[in-house]
């Protein structure tokens, strides 16, 4: 019998995101996050009960259990704490980690927290790190690497939806002008779909423009149980419901069948699924969430939601999953502008993977954060500008990916 | 402890650790696949209870557990999709422009990743016909296999 606490997210903190951040390592990032985290709400670590540590890869930190050694830095030793990988995924599994710490009743409080410090590594050897996350016998020595990856998929998304490659640029154009009022995103740029598609092709139809960053940078959620959650804030955000799911870490290994419908979906005909241009995983982790959350229509329920834009094929590839539209109405979910900041469904409002950045370990919570705000209607106060504030925001969606889709995390939030 | 010694900024001080390593690679119960490859022949596997035919190489089906069958794939098939990569890892930086392909093959119900030499140019499409070649010098990985246009 699924039954668990009720969980809320009660504070949340990020650094900005940046290229190279030399002057603070690892652990002074994920104290600077917790801080910020900790002094919004006016609470002291002693009432930490216990926390979850997130980060991708040793190769990047240069530095194992790296978890540990932020747990004791930022005053947590003594108090229980484990370390969450899971590729892209880190931090959204850590996130749920967390979820689960509390609705278990093992703590009343929990900290989250997740980082990377990618620019240890020139960005193309840190390509070649991200791409032993792919089968070491049969893919990585092909010269694979995740754009690639992801690039084959959205070959397919196009041929079988007619996705443009001009659809894919609106992502971007998107998030980097969403990015110019988020004072923590990396890469705030006022662009255009021209700018995009005339950017140096990394791997067709992929192009630079539409390719997340890499980032040096930390997040924190704390979270609570319903006891305690009050006593720190006026304004908790429940933590509606959790859902994750799995699918093979070869897109060759991808199978084909029927489409898995969400609630009050109708049936596809003809369309082989997922094959390489869907992700079932999201697909299957959106149905739990809404499921565990009594959503019926997520296309009408959901609010706002910080998708995984590791590249623009892939929010277009999202929509799609989360149900947000049909499969196949990706391409036109963006021309429509109903992702923008005043469309029916903004996504990615702060910036999202392509300009907010992508520290790995940090993101998923990152996402958490950011949804947090919303959920508050606080935008303004962590910005000091309105501009990105969603207008309805009752409930929102925050999901990851690791791989292409070997996990998969959808979480909805609530605000109260 | 040269290693820790370059230093490249001051302020905070920044040095460069040459971190290397020679990774033993075992392809362990994958081995069989790659040694094949020398003898012109891609294998695949079979499941006998679920009758799943994989087009990538594994010792058991991921539907049933059971150990499967090693089957020899056919050397000719269609692209199921297509990517030309012009910027690479850092290790396969010279390479390119290189292109990736994945393989579908008659009667096998999933795909084969393999790289696409194309060197009259043709225009890469989904559904077009392509043929496997394998390297005259054996270098035990999976480049011991490509695919030229049918």
């Amino acid at each position: 019998m699924y039954r668990p606490r009720n969980v809320y997210m009660i504070s949340g903190g990020l650094t900005k995101f940046k290229k190279y951040n030399y002057e603070s390592d690892f652990r002074l990032n994920v104290k600077k996050s917790m801080d910020y985290a900790l002094n919004d709400i006016k609470m002291d670590i002693k009432h930490i009960d216990g926390s979850v540590s997130a980060y991708f890869s040793d190769h990047f930190q240069g530095q194992l259990i790296a978890g540990a050694m932020s747990n004791d830095y930022i005053g947590l030793s003594g108090k229980p704490s484990k370390r969450i990988e899971g590729g892209g995924a880190t931090g959204g599994l850590a996130f749920q980690t967390g979820y689960e710490e509390i609705a278990s009743g093992n703590m009343d409080t929990c900290l989250v927290y997740g980082f990377e410090n990618m620019s240890h590594l020139n960005t193309w050897k840190g390509n070649d790190v991200i791409a032993l996350g792919s089968d070491a016998n049969f893919d990585y020595p092909l010269g694979g690497f995740y754009t690639a990856y992801y690039a084959l998929m959205a070959t397919r998304h196009m041929y079988e939806f007619g996705t443009t490659e001009e659809q894919m640029a609106m992502v971007s154009v998107k998030n980097h002008n969403n990015a110019l009022y988020n004072p923590f995103a990396q890469a705030p740029m006022a662009i255009n779909i021209d700018d995009v598609l005339k950017s140096p092709v990394v791997s067709t139809p992929l192009k630079m423009l539409d390719i997340c960053l890499m980032s040096d940078g930390a997040a924190s959620a704390i979270l609570a149980s319903e006891d305690v959650a009050k006593s720190f804030t006026d304004k908790p955000v429940l933590i509606k419901a959790i859902g994750s799911s799995s699918d093979t870490m070869r897109l060759a290994d991808r199978t084909f069948g029927d489409v898995t419908l969400l609630p009050g979906e109708k049936e596809y005909k003809n369309l082989r699924y997922p094959g390489i241009h869907s992700f079932k995983a999201g697909r299957l982790a959106a149905k739990m969430a809404y499921e565990r959350a009594g959503i019926k229509n997520p296309e009408k329920e959901i609010d706002l939601a910080e998708l995984y834009d590791a590249y623009t094929s892939a929010e277009i590839q999202a929509y799609e999953d989360m149900g947000f539209c049909r499969y196949g109405n990706g391409g036109e979910f963006i021309e429509n502008h109903r992702s923008d900041i005043n469309g029916d469904i903004p996504v990615n409002m702060e910036g999202g993977l392509q300009a907010s950045g992508h520290a790995i370990g940090a993101t998923g919570i990152m996402q958490a954060v950011y949804a947090f705000w919303q959920l508050q209607g606080n935008i303004s106060r962590h910005f000091g500008n309105n501009k990105l504030q969603a207008k309805n925001h009752n409930t929102g969606l925050i999901h990851s990916h690791a791989g292409t889709g070997a996990y998969e995390t959808v979480t909805v939030m609530e605000a109260l | 402890m040269e290693k820790y010694s370059k230093v490249m900024k001051t302020d905070p001080l920044v040095i460069e650790w040459d971190y290397n390593l020679n990774y033993i690679h075992s392809y362990a119960q994958d081995s069989k696949f790659f040694v094949y490859l020398g003898r012109g022949i891609i294998l695949g596997s079979e499941c006998k209870k679920c009758n799943y035919r994989y087009g990538t190489y594994r010792k058991y089906c991921m539907f049933c557990g059971s150990e499967t069958y090693d089957i020899e794939l056919p050397l000719e098939g269609k692209i199921h999709s297509f990517t030309t990569c012009y910027y690479a890892g850092e290790d396969f930086i010279n390479e390119v422009p290189y292109t990736l392909i994945l393989v579908e093959f008659k009667n096998i119900n999933s795909l084969f990743m393999s790289r696409l030499v194309n060197k009259e140019n043709k225009r890469v499409e989904i559904g077009m016909e392509v043929k496997a070649k394998f390297k005259k010098l054996q270098k035990f990985n999976v480049n011991d296999v490509y695919f030229l246009p049918a």
